[in-house]
């Protein structure tokens, strides 16, 4: 298993290589550059060369590319263009509200999600089973953004259940240390801090479900079912085995295989995914951030985020493929 | 009195969208204690679904029916709760199916699945559960068991494999056991070892044996009283000698001609029985064997044929039976 995990990270390095490269060009490509976004439409094209050659843009492509490599393996992804701070900076202080608000809907997705599948399936043909699949197909085509303002405006303006907007409130007077917020208040003892910041999650948190929420349910009833029919749940139950073990140990064990293979794709998506949820609910996360840095065409900034994104990518995928082989000893790794 | 003493049971299953199938109609039979009951026909009769539902494991749904009884030692099982059945089940009868790789849990090792019976019905844990399946692996022949238990289904050879589905089904001394055709999906080899394993267990235990196959083979060599299924009802039963050196029903005559026999030299032809049990009926009662049958007459498609039963209980439904004395 350990060996097995250290090649899957060891394979990591070509993946990176090449996505950075692609990046690398694909960014330079996009027409504008930093320098029109800081001296806007008046710059003189001897300004703006001006500019570039002041952070570094009118080298060759190679040597800005391999200054970026010898940067990144020292764990530097250089200076905001824009903020004129370090990007790692940046992205420590911003980065651990996005992972909160992701955690947050994977919980309530997967929480929700795999019960409601499961009864659908079981109970199949019924009035829950109908309301399931309906309500997930719903939760499908409704839009993020949208669901989120309708959220906001009924559960937290008009009935003022939840908090509106921000992470947490500022009187509080919180300490931060990791800034993950509700790991910093339980660090710190400081448990109406991380009542605070849960609060502040909920409704973005719903949001951001929805769409892996509906997708877990219906690949759970699929699943399910299709175990249902299975010989060996048969035999479990000519054991007379409790209707506990059946489902735990013979019907569940086995659906959950596609079901960890789906919440892998969907972790990975919702991070990317945030940024819009973290708008309407004014949530300070990476979203407003890396939305400045598109349009300011802020290089370290965006070639940073999707590296970080694609080693999250690898890492749940990782994760995807070591449960899988500790569900399913026929896939057992070595 | 029978152990057990299935009687009229008939199952149907109603599709929306599709013909009501009559899988069952009616059948009657009866297993002592001790002794092997066969139940024997072509695929499809209905022999499955007989055995599902006296385990009560027919899908619970609408549409599908059930009548009858099946009374097990004074219980009806056709009209027992779920929740009591589960205590029945794995404890006084047990069962084991066709294939033995699908019948098991992939992802769980064979040791759990030997241990949670005897969890369930003996409460044994730990230590002590582990000892008594290592004995039961031990028991039906499989070698090494400590081992075994720890290892998945897939990595036991598919004897292997129907041995460990039947320590798992006799691990409580059940008192009725249902083998639905288990030699079917395994060599030939290894066929008469589990069914001379099956032979001892019974023999040993005194447990009654409801052996359901196609293969007439099995049947001379394991059963003492056999049940022939005919799109199903129960066309003929019999104790074993009976049924086959004096077979009445034609179609039991017919399975009996169709076995390739040694003795016949080479050259002879077989003899298969036209057509399959799939032909339409063009008449809703009488004889469902009437469109393939060599001997009918005008009376197999009035009225479905009564029981006939003569010397011994030899039993059998037909209005134009195999003469006796016809050697088939
Ligand atoms: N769940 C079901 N729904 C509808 N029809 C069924 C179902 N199970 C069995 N049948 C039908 O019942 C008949 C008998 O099947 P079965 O008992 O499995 O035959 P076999 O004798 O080969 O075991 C078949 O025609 C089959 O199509
Ligand atoms: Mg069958």
């Amino acid at each position: 298993m350990f060996r097995f995990i250290v090649r899957r990270l060891l394979q990591l390095v070509p993946t990176l290589l090449g996505l950075s490269v692609l990046l690398f060009i694909w960014l330079r490509r996009l027409p504008g550059g930093p320098e029109t976004a800081i001296l806007g439409e008046r710059g003189t094209p001897a300004l703006r060369a001006q500019v570039r050659r002041s952070l570094g843009l009118d080298e060759p492509l190679l040597i800005q590319y391999g200054r970026f490599v010898k940067r990144t393996l020292q764990l530097d992804l250089g200076t905001s263009i824009s903020t004129k701070r370090e990007v790692t900076t940046e992205f420590l202080l911003r980065f651990p509200g996005t992972v909160e608000l992701t955690i947050t809907a994977m919980i309530i997705a997967i929480g929700v999600g795999i019960p409601l599948g499961y009864l659908a399936a079981r109970r199949r043909g019924t009035w829950l089973d109908h309301a399931s699949v309906g309500g997930s197909l719903i939760g499908i085509c409704v839009p993020v953004f949208f669901l989120a303002y309708v959220l906001k405006a009924i559960f937290a303006e008009n009935l003022g259940w939840f908090p509106s907007s921000g992470r947490q409130d500022p009187t509080i007077g919180a300490t931060h240390i990791t800034n993950f917020f509700v790991l910093d208040g339980l660090m710190t003892r400081e448990w109406d801090a991380a009542a605070d910041a849960i609060w502040h999650l909920v409704l973005p948190g719903i949001a951001l479900a929805s769409i892996p929420l509906a997708i877990i349910v219906r690949i759970t009833r699929a699943s399910v079912l299709e175990v249902l029919g299975e010989d060996f749940v048969r035999t479990a139950e000519s054991k007379g085995l409790t209707e506990r073990t059946v489902r735990g140990r013979h019907v569940l064990r086995n659906a959950m295989l596609p079901i960890v293979t789906v919440i892998g794709l969907l972790t990975g998506g919702l991070l990317s995914g945030a940024v819009l949820t973290e708008t309407v609910f004014a949530f300070s996360g990476i979203g407003a951030f890396l939305y400045e840095a598109i349009s300011n065409r802020d290089y370290p900034v965006l070639m940073g985020f999707i590296l970080i994104i694609a080693l999250f990518y690898v890492l749940v995928n990782l994760i995807v493929d070591v449960s899988y082989s500790l569900i399913d000893p026929r896939v057992r790794v070595r | 009195m029978p152990l057990l003493d299935v009687r009229d049971l008939s199952v149907t299953f109603a599709r929306r969208g599709q013909r009501t199938v009559r899988a069952v109609d009616g059948v009657s039979f009866g297993v002592h204690a001790g002794e092997v009951v066969g139940l024997v026909g072509e695929s499809g009769c209905g022999k499955s679904v007989t055995s599902l539902a006296i385990m009560g494991l027919l899908p619970k749904q609408r549409g599908v029916t059930i009548d009858g009884v099946a009374d097990f030692d004074g219980t009806d099982l056709l009209k027992t709760d779920a929740r009591a059945m589960r205590d029945i089940r794995g404890r006084d009868v047990a069962m084991i199916f066709q294939d033995p790789l699908s019948s098991l849990n992939p992802v769980v090792p064979i040791g759990v699945q030997v241990t949670e019976v005897l969890t369930r019905h003996r409460g044994m844990r730990g230590e002590a559960a582990t000892k008594e399946a290592t004995a039961l692996l031990d028991r039906v022949g499989i070698p090494d068991p400590a081992r075994r238990l720890k290892e998945y289904p897939h990595q036991l050879s598919g004897g292997m494999r129907q041995r460990a589905l039947i320590a798992m089904a006799v691990a409580c001394k059940p008192r009725l056991l249902i083998a639905d055709e288990p030699t079917t999906a395994l060599d030939v080899t290894i066929q008469a070892q589990i069914l001379e394993l099956l032979k001892e267990l019974v023999r040993d235990s005194g447990t009654a044996l409801i052996m359901i196959t196609h293969d007439l083979g099995v049947v001379a060599g394991m059963c003492d009283t056999v049940n022939v299924l005919y799109a199903g009802r129960v066309i003929e039963n019999a104790r074993r000698k009976p049924l086959f050196y004096e077979p009445r029903h034609p179609y039991t005559t017919g399975l009996l001609r169709s076995v390739p026999r040694l003795d016949a030299g080479r050259g002879t032809p077989l003899n298969p029985i036209r057509g399959s049990v799939r032909d339409v009926l063009p008449w809703p009662d009488g004889c469902a064997f009437a469109p393939r049958c060599d001997r009918r007459v005008d009376a197999c498609v009035g009225e479905p044929p009564a029981l006939v039963v003569g010397y011994d209980g030899h039993g059998y439904r037909c209005v134009n039976p195999t003469p006796q004395g016809a050697q088939p």
